[in-house]
């Protein structure tokens, strides 16, 4: 565990990553194969089976340090992270063994087979045995999330430095729904024929925002348009008789879109299609819809009714069981174009319309449109470019439409979490009613990492009251609070919800009295949702 | 009551005077030269001799008279007398007895030597007055020594990589006591104008620190190769900072025992170090001056004196305006 918390402490205390780079992939060259194999697990948010509960970790914690719960409890918002919380308050180890990262995993599988009260001595004696870092990451493989700036782009990066293999590749070999627990480092990473795992996706290609004039981009002939359709990105995945629908963020979504089951009566085998999964009905759904759905594993039939979705599907990536990547996107999309020319109408399958275009100021006119063609505005995609892995510029720009805004009250606030625990930064705003103010959002992003500083400053010496981590202040400040959509919604007081809220500016020349009022808002709900 | 507490400060009716104020008052004891504790616009102030210097920098021409640790002082019907606090040089603890009985204003206060302040001394008292700005259980020191061989072997890491070593810590006291007890032998030691100020003073009153180079606007950083930055954090990450070209940034305090605060300040580094007692120095000093009243501000008031209410005390919060060891000191209040 030393050399694995000599990793982290070089990854942690740099912001270069150049040198985040240099200590992972010297670790991946140096470590155990199946320390190495664990390290990229954890760090693209995978972890082992959690063989005892948050609650009991408290408790043993506290006992272990010979505080009362409540203050551990306490702590916690201060530290920000649980198991750091739990690192700092135990008492210094009283031994030291210094075993590998994945003898510790193995430590906490062992854990479910024995009995509850045989858990409590084994966590104390792994306390007991774990240098103060150790011990904070020992907590993390508990209680999870080992967020600490490492994209799966640096881990790609890293990874193929260190085996001298090619970056792509790599990306390829990492996705999908693998674990530690059932693959090896050499099936995983070094085996020839990795296209073992049917349900392996490809690495996304990601746009930018376009924050230049079109014009920069060149000759318009060069670049297809199409509406941007806002939904959850994904792939879907026809192999062996068998689909898989998988999300951006690497999570596997089949079960939870039972509706794309049906693609597989209409595309051949061996079919990848990469696009949006929207809430359909007649047309795109407002997100609104769709949002009923996320973070739902099962669905009940009266959602499937009320929010049935579809996939919009804007590339293909894959035909007949072959790799269709490096081929230009002009390409790429006639070919889905052929494959989906006969699909019935209720088909859960969708193509985004082209927008044509001669000129960039004629684009610019129909994307003034786009709210009334449920987009946020234009994708456009460079004719002759494959299909990338990643972020990278150039071949796919999104060109939104400006976002909305309203100016709003800020009434209450909290503190942040992790790098930002000593910070308020999670903020409730309100507009104005007659004589009341209602909350209508939350925004917790968009200011400057000074701004943020300073409203903390003011939020302490101006705090009404207090509800456990939340503070109601002196209502005083406006922000500009930019959005992308605005819909009904009764579960809130105001009666609507935004879309991506955030800070967009501190109006520090408006008065209370210049913020917008409840009738603002319905009225740009009516001309939006 | 020896004491009460006013929206001046803390006020002593028996005496007729007022320990470190926050709004003009006649007559002010202060326990050391912070900003919080040692404000402009008194009328009269009493410090110890160690704090003078400091306090007449900082404050001008003021009306100040001293007094020695441990002399004491009879003012109305309170006899009062100074005693170490560990702080900073020259800080104290203030001990007012009226009648018998007995309370301690402890001020800022840490309870370990610092190689640089007078080590603090428990006062037995009826009726403790503690700071606890990091009366949390997160909150623990290693001993000095570990965390200054991190800091000269990161230096020394630096300069051998051909770069600048960036240290931010408070010019007044937690700079000339990293000053003292670093190794200078690793390379030239430059000061900012704020550090340097201090350094000054204390070298005036015969406390020994090692030779530093105050950065002028024409400093080249070039002609002090493998040099350590001593600056107020402030400074650290400004157009001041980034003449001295390739650079690693580390900031000592208290505060980077939370890795949340290490992260948010994107320096390269953090060291545990800290002018305020921690979680088991706070409850130390407390047992030791066997009072039964603990009065607590700074910091986290309302979670150490529930804790300190369920182990027997009668403890109550005090609202003052002390601001404990901030991050981010205004350039005017760098002091806690
Ligand atoms: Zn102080
Ligand atoms: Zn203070």
């Amino acid at each position: 565990m030393k050399e694995f918390a000599a990793l982290f402490t070089r990854i942690d205390q740099t912001t270069k990553t150049s040198i985040k780079i240099n200590a992972l992939s010297d670790y991946l060259q140096f470590a155990p194969k199946e320390d190495r194999l664990w390290c990229i697990a954890l760090f693209t948010g995978r972890r082992p089976r959690r063989a005892v509960t948050t609650t009991q970790l408290r408790e043993w914690a506290a006992e272990a340090a010979g505080i009362p719960l409540w203050l551990l409890e306490e702590s916690y918002p201060v530290v920000g992270d649980l198991a750091e919380t739990i690192a700092l308050i135990l008492p210094p180890n009283g031994q030291y063994t210094n075993h590998g990262l994945s003898h510790w995993i193995n430590e906490l599988r062992d854990l479910h087979d024995v009995e509850n009260e045989a858990r409590m001595p084994r966590i104390l004696a792994a306390w007991d045995q774990l240098a103060p870092t150790e011990r904070f990451l020992f907590n993390k493989l508990i209680t999870g999330g080992f967020r600490i700036g490492i994209s799966q782009k640096l881990m790609t990066r890293a990874l193929a430095r260190a085996l001298d293999r090619d970056e792509a590749e790599m990306a390829h070999r990492l996705m999908g729904n693998w674990s530690p627990e059932t693959t090896t480092w050499d099936a995983l990473i070094e085996a020839e024929d990795p296209a073992t795992d049917l349900s392996r996706p490809y690495p996304f290609y990601l746009a930018y925002q376009l924050d230049d004039a079109p014009e920069t981009l060149g000759d318009p002939s060069d670049w297809s348009a199409e509406w941007k359709w806002d939904g959850i990105r994904g792939q879907v995945i026809l192999r062996g008789g068998e689909h898989f629908v998988w999300s951006r963020g690497e999570e596997l979504m089949t079960d939870r879109f039972p509706e794309l089951a049906r693609l597989r009566d209409f595309l051949p085998d061996g079919t990848v299609l990469d696009g949006e999964i929207l809430a359909w009905r007649d047309g795109p759904l407002p997100f609104n819809a769709l949002q009923k759905r996320i973070g739902r594993k099962t669905v009940p039939k009266k959602l499937l009714t009320e929010a049935p979705v579809a996939m919009a599907a804007y590339d293909l990536l894959e035909t007949g069981g072959v790799d269709l990547r490096a081929q230009p996107y002009a390409t790429r999309r006639a070919q889905l174009e052929t494959l989906c020319r006969d699909l019935p109408a209720d088909a859960p399958l969708h193509l985004p319309p082209h927008v044509t275009f001669d000129t960039w100021d004629a684009l610019a006119q129909t994307r003034a449109t786009a709210r009334n063609h449920s987009s946020e505005g234009v994708m456009l995609k460079r004719r002759a470019s494959p299909y990338l892995a990643g972020r990278k510029k150039g071949d796919w720009w999104k060109w939104k439409l400006d976002p909305l805004t309203v100016d709003a009250v800020m009434i209450y606030a909290q503190s942040g979490h992790g790098r930002r625990a000593n910070l308020f930064t999670d903020f409730t705003f309100a507009v104005r009613d007659g004589n009341e103010l209602v909350p209508f959002t939350k925004a917790y992003s968009g200011l400057t990492d000074a701004e943020f500083r300073e409203i903390s400053a003011w939020v302490r010496k101006n705090t009404l009251q207090r509800f456990g981590p939340v503070r109601q202040v002196t209502p005083h400040h406006v922000f500009e609070i930019a959005f992308e959509g605005i819909f009904e919604s009764p579960r809130h007081k105001s009666g609507l919800a935004l879309r991506f809220p955030r800070m967009s500016r501190w109006r520090r020349d408006k008065p209370l009295d210049e913020a917008n009022t409840l009738d603002d808002l319905r009225a740009l709900l009516k001309a939006y949702d | 009551m020896v004491l009460s507490f006013t929206e001046r400060g803390i006020y002593c009716p028996a005496g007729d005077f007022y320990v470190d104020p926050w709004k003009p008052v006649p007559r002010a004891l202060i326990t050391h030269g912070h900003a919080d504790h040692a404000r402009p616009g008194h009328g009269a102030y009493l410090c110890t001799h160690g704090a003078a210097p400091v306090m007449r920098h900082r404050l001008g021409d003021i009306r100040l008279d001293t007094i020695a640790y441990a002399e004491t002082r009879q003012i109305g019907s309170a006899r009062v007398s100074f005693h170490p606090a560990g702080h900073v040089p020259g800080s104290a603890q203030i001990r007012i007895e009226v009648g018998g009985e007995v309370w301690v204003v402890s001020g800022d206060y840490k309870t370990t030597p610092d190689g640089l302040s007078e080590a603090f001394e428990p006062v037995r008292c009826h009726s403790f007055i503690s700071e606890c700005t990091f009366g949390l259980p997160v909150f623990t020191w290693e001993p000095q020594d570990i965390v200054i061989n991190q800091i000269n072997q990161w230096w020394a890491a630096n300069a051998s990589a051909g770069i600048t070593t960036m240290l931010g810590a408070y010019s007044l006291g937690k700079a000339q006591r990293l000053l003292a007890a670093i190794d200078p032998s690793i390379g030239p030691i430059l000061t900012h104008g704020a550090v340097e100020a201090t350094n000054a003073v204390l070298r005036g009153q015969g406390y020994a620190l090692p030779e530093t180079v105050p950065v002028m606007p024409d400093t080249d950083h070039k002609a002090y190769p493998g040099a350590l930055v001593l600056a107020p954090p402030s400074a650290l990450g400004s157009a001041w900072a980034r003449k001295f070209g390739p650079q690693s940034t580390g900031f000592a305090s208290g505060w980077m025992r939370l890795r949340g605060v290490r992260r948010r300040r994107a320096g390269d580094r953090g060291f545990v170090i800290s002018d305020h007692a921690d979680w088991p120095g706070l409850l130390d000093a407390i047992r030791t001056t066997e009072a039964e009243n603990i009065y607590v501000t700074h910091g986290y008031t309302d979670i150490f004196a529930r804790y300190l209410r369920e182990t027997g005390y009668n403890a109550q919060i005090v609202a003052t305006d002390y601001t404990g060891e901030v991050l981010d000191p205004a350039p005017d209040e760098d002091g806690a």
